[in-house]
């Protein structure tokens, strides 16, 4: 057992605090906390990599035996969680840096690290409960850093989305409560054990338990009809924390895989999966696709974007297949990528046009800027070359079913109509106006555009040592044997 | 590997401009089409290879999972459009250094440029089916850059998206139809592909493989009925439209009809789907390119014409017609390039292309009349020049198929051909000089004529010699597509009785006499509706973003309780549908009596809850009635044996209810009727079901027994000997799940901060700020604001507060309390000097920063947990022992107490800064000042 493994969530955890406590009054220190800490974080999480491959490693808070206390599982889902974080973190927090976004408001980068705190411990635990303590504090911290720099319509959004999100704690609270009543347990391994030996006669609750979470789950994910606090939340958010953003509707994702592989039992997985998930991932595709084509703001486009890609993962989610699997975390790699460069750019757009809006043209905006924008969109919308491309393409061969192919290619389309007619209008028609394009992009912001464009031509290109990696997980999610085992269950009803 | 180098090198040159950007034009010209000579040469060298029977290839392996892998493989037909795209891409690359003025940015549209010619040679040379559809959609995207080159125009910017929108639907069919392709075969490599006919044809999927398949191939190669998009390209620059739509990338699709020819073809579907796509396409085209007066325009329908001339020809599935169509794409190539660089000239130094305005030119432009008149011609299919050739293979085709209106319908296609290529010539060039050109028209210097002279050279020359030019290709490409190659043979006679002669003749005939006709033709034409396939698109587009648009807003309304109501009834359906649909045994678990002062209690809760529904505009009397709900609640947890929960929830409903008044301060007092009554009954009904829900689920829980023996088992027996403590929930909160209590306070910090941000916010110059500033205190509901009973009573109470506050965090571990609660009466005991004696007065005596005591709190708790480290244990692992300090009695010691510490102080700090931020309102709102 390394202590390694607790680091993503105690470091964030520590800093926040120092931060706090001794820089106050120092931005430069700040800064320095929120940089260094990001960068630390990526480094730790590059460092587990090695060590999940090995297996399934438990780590006992406390020392206390599962399922008695809480225990972190780090595997290799969780390890690529933790490095696609960090690594998009850091982009933002670079970005952010350079941009100065972090002196608009109060303590920033505390939050900034309290945030990263709640994601990884979310990635990191293998107990329920601890899973509802993290999303608490990851849905804190980003209202916090929601309405950073405040504004009117943006607190106003910002109040919409934490409501709605407490709503979700609630029934998550209430999910939880009705698994522990029918089990006894909290512990991830240990529920899907006891769940699969329930009798008959507690089937029904048991079900009721299991649509609880997946609601509370889809609701993180933002799964039509629960995406509603979406749009306008990650629209009217500052740019750098919407595209960190990208990464939380992620965590709805990654819980989803480990409610469907680790915590329920096959039978009930497959008819809930395919019964809610698959026909709500299909209209949520289609949703955020109408959304992006018909969107009057370029925030509000990227949100719709995020909508859209959220339904090609619950698509990918809801066939419970090792192929189709792997196919959705290549894809979901790609677009916490491409919506975080798109959240990004917008931001460039609003800040040196003075208004992300789609119905007016405005003086040119700077060419550099128009070429990034053109890489994005065609990452968001699934053209070739990029990442986008090859997960859509993996999708649709490992989920042969004409529904899927339908929707998911009709999605494209709408996309890139949608994108297409926003860039035209930002980045050509203000010829009409002037000749000259005017502002630039800051060096830092620039460089860290450049970081994430580059991640994603590394994901393209390598697609193929990247690739069996994840297969390797879907494999050990289809059959959790390994996680369960490296939890050290007591026998079921034994005392220790 | 040199076939990677081949694939690579326009990739490469596209990044010189950007690398190189002092370069002036021709240096930069020079050295980014080095690029695309290097890799003709090296092209050039394979051929002798390609010409024995051999195919170079180059493998790499990309995602194999997919069946990708980046496997180029050069036979017969690569090369043939090998050669054509960068033999031609060469004098566009030169064409284009003089074409464009100064003011155009010449760098990116070099790069565009290359971009798009190492696609389009990446589709040519790709051997797997999931590369080709790469570099096929690139080269949409990189015409789209191309044709919204002059940003400024509008034409340009929607020439641009129609042609993306209809050349990508298409390539979105196509991926589809191609992973089905690859399916069916088994392999995504198309040289396995190639092989297996018969299980593709008698695959179930054929159909609509093929349809797919033809789709993404009809969209590119500008087939009926998605032909409209080409004129629109014509935005574009002039060596755009040359290059990517004439020469090019509008055959992409005919490439890719012919390299899939020995699989897909044959069939009667593929028959009448592609002859007829590809007649109906030949005839539209050519048709509306006689009545045409943009000189680009008539160009461009022509070449959609002649893109259907092929089609048919491919359609036909006969290995004559698959070697009339390889050669015919060669002609038409040399030919209509060479005529849109003509026109480009004709714009450039007349300053129109209107022909219209036009006329007269051979005198002052004989170069380019010379030029136009042999290209023209072979476009007609006059001989003894190439476009005749290809003609009469074609005619001679259509001759042989049935029914026989297809030959007549192919004549008359080649007549309207022979109609519009001598309007060219006529209306331009010949008549009277006119006086009213925009500019003085002049031949160009040699940069501009001389890339399509050397076209119009390869033009009468393969005319002339058509075996020596170009045989060995014909030969080698047609082989690759129909798989047996050796027997080609083109000649200018085939003897009296070949019907192609009488076609022909009559084809020049019905020319002649269209020509003559004009005038009147033209009032025919102008006088009858045409179906725009371009405004029917762009309302289709148009139409489908106003609907998104509507359907968004109705979705997303922005309405919170709509959201939330939707939520709930998604709960509530998926709920029940899940409790519906598995068995459920009923609990055995029996109930404890009901006693009356439960019942009292539960009386009161209920009055209370429907008291706020009733009362919940007046704000004030509905925090009030929430905190009955409150006290029952921690009542209830007392009365069930939990005094810790007691105590927890009775000092946060304290607190909360404290804050909450605070807060109410600087709000309205009243919360206005926004929804209409029946709104109110929906959302009422679903509320009382979803709350009835919960009730049922809980009540299903409580009232049955466990299946399996609980967790808490093991932490009632253990807290003591293994945990340190006797308090078992203490035990739980610190120890047993320590971590779940880490996260919590924390969450309280981040809280806190947050307030305190969003409180900064207000307090920046702002409409918030302002409100605040001319907020009056109701002095009619409190005379005085700060009573003096009220300030004396709290003020002594404080030291005795703290005291309790101390006391409970000491006992914590062994007897109700900790940490968690102790925070919250201190807490409860400075808000209590807030609101006797004011803000003002309480926040000046605050010392310590509240930051301070969140930041001191979670650092201690953390450091506490990670103490553990040093002895090698998990984070939070804890230690006790029992030490003696006389006079005192043994006390226990335990690493626990420092985490409680933590918790006590983040609890403590976060109370704190809330209020403060609220005391900060206060004072921004004049407190001080009364």
């Amino acid at each position: 057992m390394t202590h390694l493994i607790i680091l993503p969530v105690v470091l964030p955890a520590l800093l926040g605090p120092i931060t706090l406590l001794f820089f106050r009054a120092h931005p430069a220190a700040q800064r320095a906390m929120g940089l260094g800490g990001t960068a630390a974080l990526l480094a730790l999480a590059l460092a587990l990599w090695p060590i999940a491959t090995d297996g399934p490693q438990l780590y006992r808070l406390g020392d206390w035996p599962a399922p008695f206390g809480i225990v972190l599982v780090l595997d290799r889902l969780a390890a690529l969680m933790l490095i696609l974080t960090a690594f998009l973190a850091l982009a933002v927090q670079i970005y952010v840096l350079g941009t100065g976004w972090d002196r608009k408001g109060r303590h920033f980068h505390a939050l900034f690290l309290f945030q990263l705190m709640g994601l990884n411990g979310a990635f990191l635990t293998g107990d329920a409960f601890n899973l509802f303590v993290f999303f608490e504090v990851l849905l804190i911290a980003s209202y916090g850093l929601m309405v950073h720099g405040g504004g009117t319509n943006r607190i106003r959004a910002g109040v919409q989305y934490v409501t709605y999100n407490l709503v979700g704690s609630s029934l998550f609270l209430i999910g939880l409560a009705t698994v522990y009543g029918m089990t006894g347990t909290l512990n991830m391994a240990d529920l899907g054990q006891r769940i699969a030996a329930l009798p008959d006669g507690d089937m029904a609750l048991t079900r009721v338990a299991a649509v609880l979470l997946l609601l509370v789950f889809a609701i993180k994910g933002a799964l039509v009809p629960l995406h509603l606090w979406l749009p306008n939340t990650y629209a009217l958010a500052p740019g750098p924390v919407a595209a960190l953003f990208a990464v939380m509707t992620k965590v709805g994702a990654y819980a989803t895989l480990r409610l469907g592989s680790v915590m329920l039992p096959k039978g009930t997985t497959e008819l809930l999966f395919g019964t809610l998930l698959a026909p709500a991932g299909m209209l949520t595709l289609i949703i955020g696709a109408l959304g992006v084509l018909g969107a009057k703001g370029l925030a509000r486009q990227a949100a719709f974007a995020a909508v859209a890609s959220m339904g090609t993962v619950f698509i990918g989610l809801s066939a419970l297949d090792p192929a189709v699997t792997a196919a959705t975390l290549y894809y979901m790699i790609h677009s916490t990528l491409a919506g975080a460069l798109l959240f990004l750019i917008t931001d460039q757009v609003q800040t040196l046009r003075n208004s992300d809006d789609l119905t007016q043209a405005r003086p040119p905006l700077p060419g550099t800027l128009a070429a990034l924008f053109f890489v994005a969109a065609i990452a968001t919308a699934g053209m070739p070359p990029l990442s986008g491309f090859l997960g859509k393409l993996l999708i649709l061969q490992s989920l042969p079913v004409w529904p899927v192919w339908t929707t998911i290619l009709l999605g494209s389309l709408l996309l890139m109509l949608g994108l297409a007619r926003s860039g035209s209008l930002l980045f050509w028609k203000g010829y009409e106006i002037a000749a000259q394009p005017t502002g630039q992009i800051p060096p830092l912001a620039r460089f860290a555009l450049v970081a994430l464009i580059l991640s994603l031509v590394a994901l393209t290109l390598f697609a193929g040592q990247i690739h069996p990696a994840l297969q390797q997980i879907a494999q050990d999610l289809h059959d959790p044997i390994a996680y369960v085992q490296a939890n050290d269950l007591p026998a079921m009803g034994a005392k220790p | 590997m040199t076939l990677a180098l081949v694939a690579a090198l326009p990739f490469l040159g596209a990044l010189m401009p950007a690398l190189f950007p002092r370069l002036g034009r021709g240096p930069l010209t020079l050295l980014t089409a080095s690029f695309t000579a290097l890799a003709l040469i090296l092209v050039a060298r394979d051929i002798p290879a390609v010409m024995s029977g051999q195919a170079p290839t180059y493998a790499q392996d990309w995602l194999p999972a997919l069946g990708l892998s980046f496997t180029l493989r050069l036979d017969g037909l690569a090369l043939l459009f090998a050669l054509l795209i960068l033999g031609i891409g060469l004098l566009i690359l030169t064409y284009a250094r003089f074409y464009l003025c100064e003011k155009d940015a010449f760098a990116p549209f070099l790069t565009y440029l290359m971009l798009f010619q190492g696609a389009m040679l990446g589709i040519v040379l790709s051997d797997n089916i999931l590369l080709l559809l790469i570099f096929w959609e690139l080269t949409s995207l990189s015409s789209f850059l191309l044709i919204g080159f002059w940003k400024h125009l509008p034409e340009g910017r929607q020439g641009a998206r129609m042609a993306l929108a209809v050349t990508g639907t298409g390539g979105l069919a196509m991926i589809a139809g191609m992973l089905i392709l690859s399916q069916i075969a088994g392999s995504s490599q198309i040289s396995v592909i190639l092989t297996k006919t018969a299980e593709i044809q008698a695959s179930p999927l054929y159909l609509p493989a093929l349809i797919l398949i033809l789709l993404g191939a009809f969209t590119k190669s500008a087939q009926f009925p998605f032909h409209f998009w080409l004129p629109q390209a014509m935005a574009a620059p002039t060596p755009v439209s040359a290059y990517l739509h004439s020469a090019t990338m509008v055959k992409a699709g005919i490439f890719l009809m012919a390299r899939l020819w020995p699989v897909l073809s044959g069939t009667p579907e593929w028959f009448w789907l592609v002859a007829g796509a590809g007649l109906i396409t030949m005839l539209i085209g050519a048709k509306v390119a006689f009545f045409q007066h943009d000189l680009k325009g008539l160009l461009a329908y022509s070449t959609v014409s002649h893109l259907g001339l092929i089609t048919f020809l491919l359609g036909l599935g006969s290995k004559a017609a698959a070697i009339a169509a390889v050669f015919h794409i060669v002609n038409h190539a040399t030919f209509k390039a060479a005529l849109f660089m003509a026109a480009g000239i004709v714009d450039h130094e007349a300053g129109t292309r209107d022909i219209r305005r036009l006329g007269g030119l051979r005198r002052l432009m004989p170069v380019t009349f010379a030029l136009v008149l042999i290209a023209s011609l072979s476009m007609a299919g006059v001989p003894p020049l190439n476009g005749f050739l290809s003609k009469e293979m074609m005619l001679e085709e259509a001759a042989h198929v049935s029914p026989w209106v297809i030959g007549l319908l192919a004549t008359l296609g080649a007549g309207l051909s022979v109609a519009y290529s001598l309007r060219l010539i006529a209306h331009v060039f010949l008549g009277p000089d006119r006086a009213d050109y925009p500019h003085p028209p002049h031949d160009p210097g040699p940069g501009l004529w001389l890339p399509p002279a050397l076209l119009v050279v390869l033009v009468v020359l393969i005319g002339l010699a058509p075996m020596a030019m170009t045989g060995w290709i014909v030969n080698a490409s047609a082989g690759a597509v129909t798989g047996q190659g050796g027997d080609v043979h083109i000649s200018h006679w085939h003897g009296l009785h070949s019907p192609a002669l009488w076609m022909s003749l009559a084809a020049f005939g019905l020319g002649l006499m269209a020509l003559s006709l004009f005038p009147r033709l033209l009032a025919l034409w102008e006088g009858t509706p045409k179906p725009q396939g371009k405004r029917i698109f762009a309302h289709l587009i148009g139409g489908s973003a106003r609907l998104s648009q509507a359907i968004t807003a109705l979705i997303h309304n922005g309405a919170q309780t709509r959201a939330l109501m939707i939520a709930l009834a998604v709960l509530l359906a998926a709920g029940t549908w899940a409790f519906s649909t598995a068995p459920h045994l009923p609990g055995t678990r029996p109930p404890l009596p009901s006693e009356g002062l439960a019942l009292v209690g539960w009386l009161v809760l209920i009055t209370a809850s429907f008291a706020i529904l009733r009362f919940h505009r007046q704000r004030l009397l509905a925090l009030i009635l929430t905190s009955v709900v409150g006290l029952i609640v921690s009542a209830a947890f007392a009365y069930l044996s939990a005094p810790d929960l007691a105590l927890t929830q009775l000092t946060v409903e304290v607190v909360t209810v404290l804050l909450m008044m605070l807060a109410l301060n600087f709000l309205p007092k009243a919360t206005p009727r926004e929804d209409p009554i029946p709104r109110h009954i929906r959302d009422g009904a679903i509320a009382a079901l979803t709350g009835l829900g919960v009730g049922a689920l809980i009540y299903a829980l409580m009232t049955r027994q466990m299946a399996f023996p609980s967790i808490a088992e093991y932490h009632l027996e253990n807290a003591k000997t293994l945990g340190g403590g006797t308090n078992v929930v203490n035990v739980i909160l610190v120890d047993f799940r320590g971590y779940d209590t880490f996260g919590e306070i924390t969450v309280m910090g981040i809280a806190a901060l947050v307030i305190y941000a969003l409180i900064d916010q207000l307090l920046s110059p702002g409409p918030a700020n302002d409100r605040l500033q001319s907020l009056r205190p109701h002095e009619g509901d409190a005379g005085d604001r700060h009573p003096l009973l009220f300030v004396t009573v709290t003020r002594a109470l404080l030291p005795l507060a703290l005291l309790t506050g101390v006391f409970i965090f000491l006992r914590g571990h062994n007897m109700p309390g900790g940490g968690f609660i102790a925070g919250l009466v201190v807490g409860i005991a400075f808000l209590m000097q807030y609101m006797a004696s004011g803000f003002g007065w309480t926040q000046s005596r605050l010392r310590i920063d509240h930051h301070a005591l969140i930041g001191a709190g979670v650092l201690i708790a953390g450091l506490t947990g990670a103490g553990a480290w040093a002895w090698g244990l998990p984070f939070l692992t804890s230690h006790f022992g029992y030490v003696t300090l006389p006079p005192l009695d043994k006390f226990e010691l335990a690493t626990a107490a420092l985490f409680d510490l933590g918790v006590f102080l983040t609890v403590l700090g976060a109370v704190q800064l809330a209020i403060a931020s609220i005391a900060r309102l206060g004072i921004r709102s004049g407190e001080g000042r009364i």
